[in-house]
């Protein structure tokens, strides 16, 4: 059957009197809850002043996501998000966190100056494409039938169609690992030392002098918002990754 | 005949000059080769050129160089008796010159630059006598100027030498714009640019204005050859080397618009408008000039006033429709004139200074200097016009031509008819030339008493040794009185060695023997137009009379001024310690003359002071009008550089807060 | 079920992500806002897969790509930011302006540090 055909079906077969805003069903209620958590953690995510917090709350929001997935019958996709998102990426994020020792606790300066212009962009774009994509879909109706995305259908999908793209994504995954390893290696080589041609009048050659700039600030702000925060241990960042792993697990 | 030689005859001192100016620097022992050995084989090429084309013929020969729509300009040769019989003189004077300056300059770092524009001068004075297309002509005439600029200005450490290099070079520009637009209108009437071709249309009376045509090539011709409006140029360019003033500023250059004149003299005899004013252009030029000559103080400009008023008498043979008389004053002054300077050059060498009031004081210069006391000696009484020199011949034809003139029967040699040339014309030529003969002979014997025969032994003059530096001697001359010094270093013991002596005789001889060629008519005029050039006897004996009552009356008045000098004891300024029979004849007008009539400060004033004027404006407007415009566009360019600047902080996210804003308005403009 | 849910949620998780990138300072924080946008993304694509009822199912094909490519560009984007404070010891992306205007980025950044090496050399 060829999308059109579907779509034809799809939208011939709907029954307006039958589906309403006004008369939803539990599914839709059931997606609505969820959605609204999803938003509300994803906004607590890019603005909370605690950064590792707001890795937390990434996971909340991804997590709502893969249940969204699952309410839409992508039962794979949404496995997948859970393994990939809430097991991988968010760790990972987490230990680039630690690694460029982000502050535990508050730190006032987590949004940059830009914050209004963001917001307002943000607003913006959220307005438009609201507006739009509720004008383009408002009579729109998904038929939800069980099984259209188990793992049998999906990985047939994905073996007889789309064998090459996957082919090609394994080898992007390869040279994104290579490339990873190699940026990261440390090689003291590998990082270039200050440029003499670069350099600007007034501005203090290499990185010592904001080296020793950024350690006092952070660390009275580490000790001062200690008490404040939850789950932060003590001790400091090097105890950070265990938090999330923990929550992870439960 | 073959063409390759009169070809040869210009094209060798242009190889010279590149040569010289191409090793110059490099192998100075070269130079001094290289600048003789061309001009040399030119001259005697020349000579070659002249015997093989012999007496009655001529020589035409071209290739068309540019179609250009109109007229067609021609690399053209026209050789004639006048073409042959100058460029003998050029090259003769020429090489002498060359001789000379290799002595002259000995020690001047800019002699190979010096001789190679000499050479580059010989070659374009050469182009324009044997051109026979006007534009060509023109070519060789412009670059006579610019050399003449070059080299006026060739001592421009000195601020008189760049304003004189400067004023020569305006002043004959001014004369050269109508000149061409002359050309130009010539060439539109009769249909060609080549000589021969212009006259032939003259010649059937194909021209439609030949007033208007003759009036702008005259003032080309007063320009180059220095006649009344345009003659303050000359004066002053004796700030220019000596052997410089001798070729260029005397027998030559000088004489290529009398040259031109001649050559296109069918022309001019149209229009007895136009020689009315030629006649009276002559006058004022040669009469003023004598006057002014009377009064010089500076050797150089004497003979550069005398220069003007000789060549005033050549343009008073034109005028009076005689061009076999003017270039037969041209070629015989233009040999004792050249001889003078460069007598002039060795006296000015020894004694140190241009001033003749100076050299009065220096004792026992005329046996310092004996080559150049006898060869001045006989050029002076050349210029004189006193038999038996060629001076007098050649004079005595322009007044005969003019005698002629005046009685109605001009010696125009089938060129036109005589009643062509106005009568009015003839006798302003003539009684401005007889009384010029007077001026001349006073200032001949004032120039070489007082520079030579001063008594200095008797005069409380201090005895005033070779002036050693340069800051005494330009202090010593007359205050006030113009002057134009010659930065010189030569040490006065050895100021004269041969090179510098013998060119002095070389033209002697024509000076001395020239004018017997004009007594025969198949001598010169059969090489010229074939009209008499024999004096005849009432002009004769007043020439002659007339010359010699200056010259007495000269010699009365330096007597008495030296006698009351004598009895008069010690007296306390310069000026009066010198007994210049000037100040006697000339009475009230010395001190006018002294300062040549006072024309540059008259031309100071309407010319020179309302165009500094109109410069101070301009540069007002451009400085404070069009330049604020500019800066406030780069001021207002600057403004908005910095507000752009703002925009570039290197923030990322703040480029991406732009972008995604802009995504998004254009998405709005786009749907709604 | 209504096709806008899902579509409104993917708008407005969308926006929040750009609000995320915008505006955060800290680079791994940027990151994790991108890690929103690329979901709101894919949260489109299963609604719309889903709704068409796709014999290919490109949508979660294309959303099982997209899952591997962000794990990906997080990978690499963590790599650089490490370098980025290895080289330069920090991580926030508003100090990162070497490429902006000289006295745009002093009188921003660095006012402090240039102040002090002035006042170093009025004092020498």
């Amino acid at each position: 059957m060829s999308p059109a055909a579907t779509l034809l079906a799809a939208t011939g077969s709907l029954e307006p009197a039958a589906r309403s805003f006004l008369s939803p069903t539990g599914q839709e209620i059931v997606f609505l809850l969820v959605g609204i958590a999803v938003l509300g953690s994803a906004v607590v995510a890019v603005t909370t002043k605690q950064l590792v917090h707001a890795a937390l709350w990434l996971i909340v929001a991804l997590g709502g996501l893969a249940v969204e997935f699952l309410l839409l019958t992508a039962e794979f996709i949404a496995w997948v998000q859970v393994l990939i998102y809430l097991g991988s990426v968010v760790v990972l994020v987490l230990f680039g966190l630690m690694l460029t020792k982000a502050p535990i606790g508050r730190s006032p300066d987590a949004d940059s100056k830009n914050r209004w212009v963001a917001l307002a962009v943000a607003l913006a774009s959220a307005g438009t494409l609201v507006t739009l994509v509720v004008d383009a879909f408002r009579t729109s109706w998904i038929d939800l039938g069980a099984g259209g995305g188990s793992a049998a259908v999906t990985g047939a999908s994905l073996f007889r169609n789309w064998v090459l793209p996957f082919e090609a994504l394994s080898v992007l995954l390869l040279a994104a690992l290579v490339g990873a390893i190699v940026l990261s290696r440390g090689d003291k080589r590998r990082v270039p030392a200050p440029r003499a041609g670069k350099l600007r009048a007034g501005r203090p050659v290499g990185s010592n002098g904001t080296v020793a700039a950024t350690a006092p600030r952070t660390a009275p702000e580490a000790a001062g918002s200690a008490a404040g925060s939850s789950d932060a241990p003590s001790a400091g960042s090097s105890d950070a990754p265990s938090a999330p792993a923990a929550s992870e697990e439960s | 005949m073959n063409l390759a030689l009169p070809v040869l005859v210009p094209a060798l001192p242009v190889l010279g000059a590149a040569a010289t100016l191409a090793v110059g620097r490099k192998a100075p022992g070269l130079a001094r080769p290289l600048a003789i050995v061309p001009v040399a084989v030119s001259a005697v090429l020349a000579l070659v050129v002249a015997l093989q084309l012999g007496t009655g013929r001529t020589l035409d020969a071209a290739t068309r160089l540019t179609p250009t729509g109109g007229p067609d300009i021609a690399l053209a040769l026209h050789l004639d008796g006048f073409a042959s019989l100058i460029s003998v003189l050029v090259g003769l004077v020429a090489t002498c010159v060359q001789v000379y300056s290799t002595a002259y300059l000995k020690k001047d770092p800019r002699y190979p630059s010096y001789a190679a524009l000499v050479s580059l001068f010989t070659a374009a004075m050469f182009l324009v006598v044997y051109s026979g297309d006007l534009i060509v002509l023109l070519v060789g005439w412009e670059v006579m100027g610019l050399c003449s600029y070059f080299l006026i200005g060739h001592h421009w450490e000195t601020a008189d030498a760049r304003s004189a290099s400067l004023k020569a070079f305006l002043v004959t520009k001014l004369g050269d714009v109508p000149f061409l637009f002359g050309i130009f209108l010539l060439a539109a009437d009769a249909g060609s640019f080549r000589i021969p071709d212009v006259l032939a249309a003259a010649g059937e009376g194909r021209l439609g204005h030949p007033t208007l045509i003759a009036l702008l090539l005259l003032a080309g011709v007063a320009g180059k050859s220095a006649q009344f409006p345009l003659h303050t140029w000359l004066p002053d360019a004796m700030a220019g080397p000596t052997p410089v003033s001798a070729l260029i500023h005397a027998a030559t250059m000088v004489a290529a618009g009398i040259y031109l004149v001649a050559r296109l003299l069918p022309v001019f005899l149209l229009s007895g408008a136009a020689l009315v004013v030629l006649a009276v252009m002559a006058a004022v030029t040669m009469i003023g000039s004598a006057l002014c000559a009377l009064a010089q103080d500076d050797l150089k400009r004497v003979l550069a006033y005398s220069t003007v008023g000789q060549l005033g008498y050549m343009a008073g043979a034109l005028a009076s429709g005689d061009r076999e008389a003017s270039v037969f004053h041209l070629v015989s002054h233009g040999a004792f004139k050249a001889l003078l300077f460069l007598a002039a050059g060795v006296v000015i060498h020894a004694a140190h200074t241009n001033s003749i009031s100076v050299m009065s004081r220096i004792p026992g210069l005329r046996k310092r200097v004996p080559d150049a006391y006898w060869t001045m000696g006989i050029a002076l009484v050349a210029l004189a016009g006193l038999p038996p020199f060629s001076g007098f011949f050649s004079k005595e034809a322009v007044l005969t031509a003019a005698e002629h003139a005046a009685n109605g029967e001009a010696l125009t040699n089938g060129l036109g008819p005589a009643s062509a040339v106005p009568q009015a014309a003839g006798w302003i030529v003539l009684i401005s030339a007889a009384l010029t003969a007077l001026l001349t002979g006073a200032y001949a014997t004032r120039l070489f008493l007082v520079a030579f025969h001063s008594p200095t032994g008797a005069a409380a003059a201090p005895r005033v040794l070779p002036a050693a530096d340069p800051a005494t001697a330009a202090a010593d001359h007359e205050a006030g009185a113009p002057y134009s010094p010659e930065p010189d270093e030569a040490d006065p013991a050895t100021a004269e060695p041969p090179a510098m002596r013998w060119p002095l005789w070389v033209l002697a001889v024509p000076t001395m023997g020239f004018g017997i060629a004009g007594l025969r008519s198949d001598w010169l005029p059969a090489l010229l137009d074939g009209g008499p050039l024999r004096p005849s006897g009432v002009t004769a004996v007043t020439g002659t009379g007339l010359a010699l009552v200056g010259v007495l009356a000269a010699y009365g008045a330096w007597r008495s001024a030296t006698a009351r000098l004598g009895t008069g004891g010690p007296a306390p300024a310069a000026e009066v310690v010198v007994a210049d029979p000037g100040r006697t004849l000339l009475g009230p007008l010395f001190g006018p003359a002294r300062h040549g009539f006072g024309v540059d400060r008259l031309y100071d004033a309407l010319f020179v002071r309302p165009v500094a004027a109109a410069a101070r404006l301009v540069r007002f407007l451009d400085r404070e009008v069009v330049e604020t415009y500019v800066r406030g566009s780069g001021a207002g360019a600057d403004l908005l550089g910095r507000a752009v600047r703002l925009a570039q902080t290197g923030n990322a996210q703040t480029y991406l807060s732009a972008l995604l804003a802009a995504v998004v308005l254009l998405a709005v403009l786009v749907a709604v | 079920m209504h096709l806008a849910y899902p579509a409104v949620l993917a708008a407005l998780l969308f926006s929040v992500g750009v609000y995320g990138v915008l505006a955060r300072r800290n680079a791994v924080l940027v990151l994790m806002s991108v890690e929103l946008m690329l979901n709101a993304v894919n949260l489109n694509l299963v609604a719309f897969d889903v709704w068409l009822r796709d014999s290919l199912h490109a949508g979660q094909a294309l959303t099982l790509f997209t899952i591997t490519v962000a794990a990906a560009e997080i990978g690499l984007g963590l790599a650089i930011v490490l370098l980025l404070f290895r080289a330069r010891g920090t991580a926030d992306i508003d100090r990162a302006t070497a490429l902006g205007d000289p006295a745009e980025a002093l009188a921003t950044e660095e006012a402090p540090a240039g102040a002090e090496a002035l006042k170093g050399q009025a004092t020498a």
